[in-house]
């Protein structure tokens, strides 16, 4: 990715690139932008990793063998946070940088300094969060959910980690602004909204979610700030306020946060499924519509998390109801993918295979999610390892293959070299498979009651740890073939040519796919026009070095 | 080790048809990889509510996987697949946007049914209020004069110390016993009072299908009904700080004679007189008091004023000076049970985290300023207000006279003033 | 920099910039220091102010270059869209983390504090831990924490506040429709009018917090009532600050000549800025000082 575009340097009458480390600093690229979020996001799933590889040793077996409790804590609050905040959503946002100006025919995002400005707070952000792993009393241990009383007996960890989320919070709400803004006002000619590609729809409505609960959440941490430092009471009993309330802000935000973590992975699997079935994504109105029905959906459901605090009964059953009512339009959801694929012409290229498996891991996922949903059960559920296995379900083999499916997918257009396709086959498998390994006993072992967030367990769950523990290594490093794979790619290792047509993909649609590979500093600086069967009239893109 | 992982491959293997866990399974109705099944009524429908959802998600599946999986093999351009053009189909659509919804509303019914009984704790035989600490649990008999402390089993708090070389299968029921259970009457609709003292906690014991959050300042409710007579584990399910997961709950169900003669031989004990060797039962006494102060107490700002009263009374039990003999030797058992996990039994702490106690500025300065840190906690360090006076002047000696500190003899009298 | 000259048909890229990056190396020194500050109170205060002073610095030089930018006549009809768009969206985020707090305050009122003084199924919170307590607003919670406490009536200073806010409001459009009419001066009068009404909000606001804490000892830690009161009337308070401040500008910017009477939305930005600030406080008066 890197050094995708240095053949473009020469591109100076519309000024291009500085050059050495000042390109990075000043950029205000959407590619040069899309391309540091990538990198960063991957440094942060790889860190976020490691944190989980201290969690699945300590648990290998029961008994303190690594870690104290106490370093055990931190690592799952830090873990959450760092794969969460750091990875996923940048990891996003990253892709959204690089195809949402490509996809809709615009120059680049509507506002190019802020774009630099959102992905600059994040190495601030997780330096600060990062740096308290080396403070006296350590990083933030009460979880990633933050709950008071619990949080607020944090050390010197504590205003990092308030400040790092409020600066988290700057950076995605400038980004969605950013993306909505310019998916509404910078379409090419003649593209309607009904014929915006779905990678668009989705990231158009993650970002108004996105702007709606990220400030939510900033408002909590900033009333856990004052509760510490400045004698509020909105989390304490004896001032009239209530620890509960915090689960019900944080919620608020939660509950659509992880719905923001999954709707751009519908996007790309609802590009990449088309492209290797070849054949038209099947019910492209009915996605569009689900999609926003999700959305709505997300924000009167967050008490699910919270079925046990003591709730009246009747919210307990609207939360209940409202929840199931989900699985409804995302059922549509997978029922048009599989009806996609359904007497297509399908090739099973590296992408299409994590697609695949997206919908196969998600949907397992989405299920255990629904069994969650019903209350009297979640009882017994909350808080054990079920719950882990469910979200790490829909996260990992959901949200993570997703985008590391889309790497595949997009990465020969961005750096005009194709993967090796037999090392990404094999990166495939042992990720497909050993994610199964890592999470799927977990669900045995909660619902035999190991809980969440606990370092030692008795020892009735050893052989489901083990499972997990040996899991987890393994797709770990499996993860180092992508590493390769994808670096080669951007710096051509291996006499890696550049000999790759416009479209690259057989069957791949779109106007990312009407530029060369890679695809120009500047890609459309004459927008196209985009006739009524949604495909462009003409195109006319920034060749390489020609001058305006 | 390796065949130990051997074993587990092995047992993994025939998960699915055999039940190759329950042996060691620590709740008594689950066969060790699923849900139990209860001992309660209530228990045994969130069971088949759980079992129902799993097996409507497992057909879906195998409909959704199966078609998936005919066209991958079937449909693929090596086989010389052709793509169809079809891209929309509006009945198709509706059919597969009202299934789910007319499912969904079916398992629904059902679960709405079982959580309006399940939140339904009015005409309970009897009720005990439980309070999470960090990290033990405190049992109230209410009306009963019955109040102890329940903590996680000492043998397995040895063994689970990092590197304690302890080979914690060798520990009986490893971090799911407790000292003193908490006894129930079987067949009796018990109702529990869940609070807590200091953070949020939960309260779970699968068996008896309850789980229900301590919130501090806040009182839920939740009951059981125990069919069978057992013994049913279960552990604090909410992210509490360090030791979350050492605060197991262990509850006992007997038939009703047996409960209330076991309630009577408590109430005995209660009234002895407090000794200073920090037991359980001391605390008993000092809590109990507490108690009925509480109940004649002011009715405004009960907590506070409580806590003051309780001390009162425990002061006027507590013998007047403690020798340091006595002291050292309680404060011992004291510091080993509260204090040892984090600043270790020599005293060494584990810093950066948790400093060392040996020739600390605060072991050695001020005795005040040290028992005010012990009552309020700081930092990380959680607060031990809910110790007696006698157990926490123990300790304080214990610490100022220790490893080679020497500073002084603190005595109940000089913490009850600091209160 | 942009070489190629101003193309009202091609949307304005901007060139590379340094300005963001150094903003958010301003953010995190004062951050740091602001932790370092609450924790141990040791070295906090110089990167506090450091780390404040750079970002203020920057902010104003990357504002005065967007302002250079749009004053050479660089951005079109559409980067006006994106602006138009952008700021609302941004109003729509503010909007969202006062809900937040507004949300805090309905909790307490309709949720917690019935509970604890033993509504619906929370009976034994009050009988067993808060006997005797009986909610009523305004209240500091079962433990009176930080003692007896007196409120700000409704209809005194804050109803003048109410309609200093609401004549602003008129001020700032009188303001508009003279700037649209191509009306300078009495633009910048009334320009100057709004920001004269939104330092005497602050005036009094100021003069409300000294009377809070000194005569009526109603403080941050008073309770539930206090903490939402506070942050409430302070955020707002600082939206006002940071409004006043942006007023300023926009009225110096006028007196320099700035600005078209069909194309101004610097001037339009901040105005719908000032209007949400202004509804928030409406809303404000409604829940925090009246009911
Ligand atoms: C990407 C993230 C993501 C996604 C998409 C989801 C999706 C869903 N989640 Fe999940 N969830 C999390 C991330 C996510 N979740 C996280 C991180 C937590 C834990 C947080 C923490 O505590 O730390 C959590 C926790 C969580 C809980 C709380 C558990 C507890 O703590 O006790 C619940 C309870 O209702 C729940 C429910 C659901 C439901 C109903 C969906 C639905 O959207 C799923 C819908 C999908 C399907 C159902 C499959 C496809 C549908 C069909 C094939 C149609 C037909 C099907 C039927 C009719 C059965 N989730
Ligand atoms: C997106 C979120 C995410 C991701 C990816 C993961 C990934 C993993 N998680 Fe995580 N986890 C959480 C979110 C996530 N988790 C959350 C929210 C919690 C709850 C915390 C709490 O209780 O507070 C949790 C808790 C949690 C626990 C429970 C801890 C406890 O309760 O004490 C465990 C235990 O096994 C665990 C394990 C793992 C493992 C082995 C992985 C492995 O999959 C890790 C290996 C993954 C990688 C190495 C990344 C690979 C990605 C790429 C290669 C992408 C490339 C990127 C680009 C091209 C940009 N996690
Ligand atoms: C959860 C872990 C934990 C437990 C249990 C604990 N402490 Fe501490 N203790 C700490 C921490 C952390 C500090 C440092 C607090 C700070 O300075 O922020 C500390 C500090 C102290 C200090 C001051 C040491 C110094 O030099 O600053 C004393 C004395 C002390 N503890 C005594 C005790 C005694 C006595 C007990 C048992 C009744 C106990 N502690 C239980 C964590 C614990
Ligand atoms: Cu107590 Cu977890
Ligand atoms: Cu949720």
């Amino acid at each position: 990715m890197a050094h995708a575009h240095a053949d473009h340097h020469d591109d100076h009458d519309h000024h291009g690139p500085d050059k050495g480390i000042m390109r990075w600093i000043k950029t205000t690229n959407h590619k040069d932008l899309g391309t540091l979020y990538l990198f960063f996001a991957f440094t942060m799933f790889f860190i976020g990793g490691m944190m989980s590889l201290v969690i699945r040793a300590e648990l290998f077996q029961p008994g303190l063998q690594f870690v104290h409790p106490e370093f055990f804590n931190q690592m799952t609050t830090m873990h959450a946070l760092v794969m969460i905040f750091g990875g996923v959503m940048p990891g996003f946002v990253g892709l959204a940088n690089w195809m949402v100006p490509m996809q809709v025919g615009c120059s680049d995002l509507a506002l190019p300094r802020i774009n630099n400005w959102g992905f600059w707070l994040l190495p601030a952000a997780f330096t600060l969060l990062l740096s308290t792993l080396f403070l006296p009393g350590g990083a933030p241990a009460g979880g990633w959910t933050m709950y008071p009383p619990l949080v607020l007996q944090t050390g010197d960890a504590f205003p990092f980690l308030i400040f790092a989320v409020h600066l988290m919070g700057i950076s995605s709400i400038t980004g969605a602004i950013n993306i909505v803004v310019t998916i509404l006002n910078m379409r090419a000619p003649g593209m309607t909204l009904l014929k915006m590609p779905l990678f668009v729809w989705t990231w158009l409505i993650t970002a108004y979610l996105l702007i709606a609960v990220m400030p939510v959440l900033a408002g909590a941490v900033t009333m856990l700030l004052t509760d510490k430092y400045f004698a509020t009471s909105f989390f304490t009993a004896s001032g009239g306020g209530d620890p509960v309330m915090f689960q019900h802000i944080f919620w608020f935000f939660g509950h659509p946060e992880v719905y923001i973590m999954i709707l751009p992975a519908f996007g790309i699997v609802s590009t990449i499924i088309p492209t290797f079935a070849r054949k038209r994504l099947f019910g492209y109105d009915s996605m569009v519509y689900a999609t926003a029905s999700i959305a709505f959906l997300s924000f009167i459901v967050w008490a699910h998390h919270m079925f046990t605090v003591g709730m009246p009964l009747a919210a307990e059953l609207f939360f209940m109801f409202a929840t199931m009512l989900i699985a409804v339009p995302t059922g549509v959801k997978v029922f048009n993918w599989v009806a996609t694929m359904w007497r297509g012409s399908m090739t099973f290229e590296t992408p299409m295979l994590f697609a695949i498996a997206f919908v196969f891991l998600f949907t397992i996922g989405g299920f255990s999610g629904l069994m969650l949903a019903l209350t009297p059960v979640d009882f017994l559920y909350h808080d054990t390892y079920f719950v882990v296995a469910h979200f790490h379900y829909v996260l990992v083999p959901g949200a993570v293959f997703s985008i590391i499916a889309a790497v595949y997918y997009w990465i020969p257009k961005w750096t005009g070299r194709m993967y090796n396709e037999s090392l990404g086959k094999l990166h495939f498998w042992l990720s497909a498979i050993f994610i199964n390994v890592t999470f799927f006993p977990q669900h045995f072992a909660g619902l035999a009651g190991m809980q969440r967030r606990v370092p030692d367990y008795a020892v009735q769950f050893l052989d489901f740890n083990v499972w997990s523990s040996v899991g987890a290594f393994v797709f770990f490093f499996a993860q180092f073939i992508f590493i390769y794979n994808m670096l080669a790619c951007c710096y051509g290792w291996g006499g890696r040519k550049r000999d790759l047509t416009d479209r690259v993909w057989e069957g791949a649609t779109g106007l990312e796919w009407t530029v060369p590979s890679p695809a120009p500093y500047h890609t459309f600086e004459d927008q196209p026009q985009i006739g009524d069967d949604g495909e462009p009239v003409k195109v006319k893109a920034t060749k390489t070095a020609k001058a305006h | 080790m390796l065949k130990r992982l051997q074993a587990a491959v092995m047992g993994s293997a025939v998960l699915g048809l055999l039940n190759t866990t329950a042996a060691s399974a620590y709740l008594d109705t689950s066969n060790g990889w699923n849900l139990p099944t209860g001992a309660t009524d209530i228990g045994a429908e969130v069971f088949s509510l759980h079992m129902w959802m799993f097996w409507i998600c497992t057909v879906i599946g195998i409909g959704v996987f199966g078609t998936m999986m005919y066209s991958i093999i079937r449909h693929r351009k090596s086989l010389g697949a052709k793509s169809a053009s079809f891209h929309h189909s509006t009945a198709v659509e509706i059919v597969w946007t009202a299934l789910p919804f007319a499912i969904l509303i079916a398992i629904a019914i059902p679960a709405a049914g079982t959580l309006i009984k399940m939140e339904d704790t009015r005409d309970a035989d009897i009720t005990i209020k439980v309070t999470g600490y960090q990290w033990m649990w405190e049992y109230e008999y209410l009306g009963e004069d019955v109040r102890f402390f329940s903590r996680l089993k000492q043998d397995a708090n040895e063994a689970r110390q990092l590197k304690s070389g302890i080979d914690v299968h060798q520990v009986e029921n490893y971090l799911v016993d407790v000292d003193r259970p908490l006894m129930i009457p079987v067949g009796k609709k018990v109702r529990f009072l869940i609070t807590s003292n200091d953070v949020i906690h939960a309260w779970w014991v699968s068996d008896l299908t309850v789980k229900k959050d301590a919130i501090p300042g806040y009182i839920n409710e939740a009951w059981t009904n125990a069919k069978v007579p057992g013994t049913y584990r279960g552990v604090c399910a909410e992210l509490c700080g360090r030791d979350h997961g050492f605060m197991p709950i262990v509850v006992e169900a007997v038939p009703q004679d047996e409960f209330d003669a076991w309630l009577a031989e408590q109430k005995g004990s209660s009234s002895d007189t407090a000794d200073v060797a920090g037991t359980p039962k001391t605390v008993t006494v000092d809590e109990s008091a507490a108690t009925e102060v509480a109940a004649a107490g002011s009715p405004a700002v009960a907590a506070d004023d409580a806590a003051e009263g309780a001390e009162e009374a425990a002061d006027a039990e507590a013998p007047a000076e403690t020798d340091l003999d006595a002291l050292m030797a309680s404060g011992e058992t004291v510091y080993t049970r509260n204090c040892a996990a984090c600043h270790q039994a020599a005293g060494t702490g584990l810093p950066p985290n948790f400093p060392s106690l040996v020739g600390s500025a605060v072991v050695t300065g001020d005795a005040d300023a040290q028992v005010m840190q012990i009552l309020k906690g700081k930092g990380m360090m959680p607060p031990f207000a809910n110790l007696s006076d006698a157990d926490i002047a123990a300790v304080v000696t214990y610490t100022r006279n220790s490893w080679g500190n020497d500073s002084g003899v603190v005595q109940p009298a000089d913490v009850a003033a600091l209160r | 920099m942009a070489t190629a000259a101003p193309n009202k048909d091609r949307y304005f890229v901007p060139a590379p910039s340094a300005w963001p990056f150094m903003m958010t190396i301003g953010l995190a020194i004062l951050v740091l220091g602001v932790s370092n500050y609450l924790e141990s109170k040791s070295f906090g205060t110089i990167p506090m102010l450091a780390g404040l002073a750079l970002v203020i610095y920057i902010v104003f030089r990357w504002f005065g270059g967007v302002i250079s930018e749009s004053e050479r006549g660089e951005y079109g009809k559409q980067v006006d869209m994106t602006y138009r768009w952008s700021m609302g969206w941004f109003i729509f985020s503010e909007v969202m983390f006062f809900g937040a707090f507004f949300g805090a305050l309905f909790y307490a009122r309709t949720l917690s504090l019935p509970w604890l003084s033993g509504a619906g199924e929370k009976i034994e919170t009050n009988l067993q831990i808060w006997p005797g307590f009986e909610a009523v607003w305004p209240s500091n919670g079962p433990a009176a924490l930080g003692g007896d406490f007196q409120t700000i009536p409704a209809f005194d200073v804050p109803l003048i506040n109410t309609l200093i806010l609401l004549t602003s409001g008129v001020t700032i459009t009188l303001s508009h429709h003279a700037l649209k009419e191509d009306k300078r001066l009495p633009a910048i009068l009334w320009m100057w009018a709004t920001v004269a009404l939104g330092v005497l909000f602050l005036y009094f606001q100021v003069e409300e917090y000294i009377h809070a804490y000194r005569d009526l000892n109603l403080t941050m830690g008073s309770g539930i009532y206090g903490s939402t009161f506070f942050m409430l009337t302070g955020f707002h308070g600082m939206h006002v600050t940071l409004g006043t401040i942006m007023l300023i500008v926009i009225a110096l910017r006028l007196m320099k000549g700035h600005f078209k009477p069909d194309s101004h939305f610097g001037y339009e930005g901040v105005a719908w800025y000032w209007h949400f600030v202004d509804v928030v406080w409406l809303g404000l008066f409604v829940v925090v000082y009246w009911l």
